[in-house]
């Protein structure tokens, strides 16, 4: 906040705060205000429509009974490490690569990052063709000769959900690469000449140096990917409609399913509650380190 | 930046930039074989739609997929624009393309005025209370679309708009505010505080003030947000099945239930070019734009 005023400074600041109106509204009444009446509505025995009738925590109950949701819990943990972990892993290595004074660095990157412009419908259907048993990759190689050759995860109960992470790090991965990047190139070169005299290895340099360096950077891809993960939704819709069965399902689809299909609101609003503590238990601590402690910038 | 061997690593001391004169050595064999390697992994959906999209039925029911169409046909795109079912309706995504447009246009500029009024407001005229109200926006982008669905359902319908184009439009001012109001304030306390203080000597006023030098000079910003913009609206799936109705449905989801409908007979040329049609614009987006895509990823990227 401004520390000094001036006489007529509330009267000239009228414009700034009508042209706030909007940013005002959307804060208190959707952000603030809808999340709130969700939670709220959680603990009613909504179906069709929304309606004030408290039932304490049986819509919770029920959500945690439910075998669909448990399915969609255990894939999100599976898929959310994963991707987290692969993200990560593979952005950091190929942001390593093309931070070693390459040629054709901009065609290399241009091709890692472009299924990014791509929606997560586009990206699910092209895999969800790619990934076909008969004519995709699985064809193609036992059409080498290779007959027993098995590789179909959309129809495999069991893999589906890594045919999905396949196709979400495709399209993921090259903005967590160029994220990386930029705080590679953000390092001090006096850093690298130091650990040349000193005759440290270039991957451990890396290891031990660089990558403790980049802290903050790793930080934001982390919650980056992470407010990404709880939200997959239409990939899956696109790429396997939660099949085979519901062995695919996610929670961000269950609370559509419950909402708009199934018109159970009670349960989605209590899904989506559990999302939004899910994304909560990333969210606060990630907050407290960022702006616990030391002031904002302005 | 200018000193281009200080990076290079410690076992190669001599020129390993500018002038790769013995180009292959081991390391360059590794790098560049992953780096083609990866890539191979990156381009091959792109290669197996356009050429998908470029064959016959029975040309891909007899070989291989992968292998060049031996006849190529457009067939697939033309009917896919212009003849695709989705239930009832056989007019193609067509349809689903211009209401895209009718709905990206409009959110893009809508959202962007907001923003970059509010981003400026927040930058130059702060105001009481102002980052309280800022902050929540921000940490609002973390909260799971999921969580406000409803209530804005119950709002656009309180205001007669749930369903239509217009609703939707708003719905995206609304989601796309965070990112965007967070890209125009820090670009606005980045301009150099002296302008502002002169034109306020000069008696200009918060309107005058914003059009008449802080538009002008914010040009670059401007594009950056034009671009996160018309890739985001443009590939929304979730808002637009939940806020239209089927007639106004956006292009992601009528390609999706052209894809994904199980009666017929699966034609996967028609799907890919359907699919191809739908990430057309967002990929033009992208090769145009270049590096200030970058730039707005980056700009995404420290949001929060």
């Amino acid at each position: 906040m401004t520390g000094q005023s001036r006489p007529n400074r509330l009267l000239r600041n009228l414009s700034a705060k009508i042209a706030s109106i909007p940013m005002v509204l959307t804060a208190l009444c959707v952000f603030v205000g809808g999340t709130i009446w969700t939670v709220v509505y959680s603990f009613t025995d909504s179906r069709l429509l929304p309606r004030l009738r408290f039932v304490g925590l049986d819509q919770y109950e029920r959500l945690w009974r439910t075998p669909r949701w448990l399915i969609s819990i255990e894939n999100l943990a599976i898929f959310g490490t994963l991707s987290l972990i692969f993200s990560l892993a593979i952005g950091f290595l190929l942001a390593a690569l093309l931070d070693q004074k390459i040629r054709f660095e901009n065609t290399f990157r241009t091709i890692f990052l472009y299924p990014f412009a791509l929606s997560f419908i586009v990206t699910g259907l092209v895999w969800q063709w790619l990934l076909n048993p008969d004519f995709g990759v699985q064809g193609l190689v036992r059409s080498w000769g290779w007959e027993s050759f098995t590789f179909d995860p959309l129809y495999n109960q069991d893999i589906v959900i890594y045919g999905i992470l396949i196709a979400a790090l495709w399209q993921g991965t090259g903005l967590v690469m160029c994220i990386m990047l930029a705080g590679l190139r953000g390092i001090d070169e006096d850093i690298w000449k130091a650990a040349r005299v000193d005759g440290i290895p270039m991957w451990k340099t890396y290891l031990f140096i660089v990558i403790p360096m980049m802290r903050p950077v790793f930080i934001t891809a982390l919650v980056l990917i992470a407010s990404g993960i709880v939200r997959v939704y239409d990939l899956v819709v696109a790429q396997t409609g939660g099949g085979p069965g519901i062995s695919s399902e996610v929670p961000a689809k269950y609370v559509y399913n419950m909402m708009f299909e199934a018109q159970n609101l009670g349960q989605g609003f209590a899904a989506s509650t559990m999302m939004l503590l899910s994304v909560l238990i990333v969210l606060i601590p990630w907050a407290y380190l960022e702006f616990g402690g030391r002031k904002r910038h302005g | 930046m200018a000193d281009v061997t200080a990076i290079s690593p410690a076992e190669l001391a001599g020129p390993s930039g500018r002038r790769p004169r013995r180009a292959i050595s081991r390391r360059n064999v590794f790098i560049y074989g992953t780096l083609l390697l990866v890539s191979v992994y990156y381009l091959l959906p792109l290669y197996l739609m356009i050429v998908t999209s470029l064959k016959g039925l029975p040309e891909i029911r007899m070989g291989n997929v992968f292998a060049p169409p031996v006849e190529i046909t457009f067939e697939p795109w033309v009917k896919a624009w212009a003849q695709a079912c989705t239930g009832l309706n056989c007019d193609g995504l067509s349809r689903g393309f211009w209401n895209s447009v009718r709905i990206t246009v409009p959110s893009v500029i809508l959202s962007i005025l907001i923003a970059s009024i509010n981003g400026y407001a927040l930058a130059n005229w702060r105001f009481r209370g102002a980052n309280v109200f800022f902050t929540i926006l921000i940490f609002g982008a973390f909260i799971p679309y999921q969580v406000m669905l409803y209530p804005i359902v119950i709002m656009l319908r309180e205001l007669g708009l749930y369903g239509g184009l217009w609703g939707l439009v708003i719905v995206h001012t609304i989601f796309g505010m965070p990112i965007l109001t967070l890209l125009f304030r820090n670009y606005f306390t980045s301009l150099p505080e002296e302008l502002f203080k002169a034109a306020r000597v000069d008696g200009a006023g918060f309107w005058a003030i914003y059009l008449k030098i802080m538009l002008p000079m914010s040009l670059p910003i401007f594009v950056v947000a034009i671009i996160i913009q018309v890739t985001g609206i443009w590939n929304d799936f979730l808002f637009g099945i939940v806020y239209t109705r089927p007639e106004y449905y956006p292009m992601t989801v009528q390609l999706n239930n052209i894809v994904n409908s199980v009666q017929g007979v699966k034609e996967y040329n028609v799907n890919m070019a359907a699919t191809l049609l739908t990430g057309l614009v967002p990929l033009i987006v992208y090769f145009v734009s270049g590096k200030l895509f970058v730039r707005g990823i980056a700009a995404g990227a420290v949001k929060g």
